[in-house]
């Protein structure tokens, strides 16, 4: 039996079918979740899609994080289900405080939809095993809200504890310490701003020559890859 | 009916692209005299059957739990005394 991998949608939310599509993309049985529904139908893991849950009112995220959903979602990842928040996933982590620190404005107040380099800088994580150490990702972002801050001391502890899981080559937003992306202690809960689930395919992902190197348009691929091999062998 | 306010902005040490963009408007509106602006948010919040005792704790943990976040923001919360600025809204329901 394939692997199960839940995508939940939350009022407002964009990318749950790129999500899902991704999933089945690696062989994995895509799941869709509802926000309402607290039961996660024997999923193996949980990906929290971008978009603007709730309309991001308030915060983004904030809303999105009291859902009936993620109160079964937070204790599940306390208990070692692997999670990706995508995004706005991503925002709906740090208000749960799965992960530590939060989004704000980007510096230019621009909404920004650019295909970015990353360098993997975690490959230990459920989704990024598939990584070589170091190893740079071509993934497009997509957002207003993508500045990732946290306090000095925070920021500290994620560098010591080697949980800065990617960052930009090339900041675009003013996110602390260049950090697209944080993983938890345990490796299981994953966030990460830009969109992994768009950079799949040859056709549709970002391709081309991209800061010297050809770059194939399926740089995302091996977060999915890296979950799937994980469960398998789980 | 008991009436509180949470004031809820960011703290002093994160940067406010908001706040700057107006910062960098006003000028261009002839008032040059502007230092600094940051950017928040104001809740006005009406409870009904509200214990006077325990108002400004459940306001503050309304602050604390969905109103600001604490990672980023601050939050001040200011409980108006009862009969403050509501005389209309109890007229119209008396």
């Amino acid at each position: 039996m394939p692997a199960r991998i839940g995508v939940v949608t939350f009022p407002g939310t964009l990318d749950d079918q790129q999500a899902l599509r991704a999933a089945a993309a690696v062989g994995a049985e895509p799941v869709a979740l509802w926000h309402k529904d607290r039961d996660l139908h024997q999923v193996d893991a949980v990906v929290l899609p971008g978009g603007f849950s709730y309309g991001d009112y308030l915060r983004a995220g904030a809303i999105a994080r009291f859902s009936p959903v993620m109160d079964t979602i937070i204790d599940a990842a306390r208990g070692g289900l692997p999670v990706l928040g995508i995004c706005n996933g991503f925002q709906v982590l740090c208000e749960a405080h799965l992960l530590e620190g939060a989004m704000i404005r980007n510096g230019d107040l621009h909404f920004i939809n650019r295909d970015v380099a990353l360098r993997i800088e975690n490959n230990r994580t459920a989704w990024t095993s598939d990584y070589e150490a170091g190893a740079q990702a071509v993934i497009p972002i997509k957002n207003v809200d993508g500045r990732f801050v946290a306090d000095e001391r925070t920021l500290d502890a994620l560098e010591a504890e080697g949980r800065v899981l990617a960052r930009y080559l090339a900041n675009p937003n003013g996110a602390a310490r260049d950090i697209a992306g944080i993983t938890n202690a345990a490796g299981n809960v994953v966030g990460l701003m830009p969109h992994p689930e768009y950079a799949i395919d040859e056709l549709t992902g970002p391709a081309g020559f991209i800061e010297n190197r050809r770059v194939p348009g399926t740089d995302g691929l091996p977060f999915f890859t890296s979950i799937l091999k994980s469960l398998v062998s789980a | 009916m008991a009436r509180v306010l949470v004031d809820v902005m960011l703290k002093p040490e994160i940067l406010d692209p908001q706040g700057q963009a107006v910062q960098r408007a006003l000028p261009r509106m002839g008032f040059d005299s502007v230092t600094n602006v940051r950017q928040g948010k104001r809740f006005e919040l009406e409870l009904a059957d509200a214990d006077p005792a325990t108002l400004r704790a459940t306001a503050e943990q309304m602050a604390e739990k969905l109103l600001a976040n604490t990672v980023i923001e601050d939050f001040k919360v200011t409980v108006l005394p009862a009969d403050a600025g509501d005389t209309d809204n109890r007229a119209e329901s008396a």
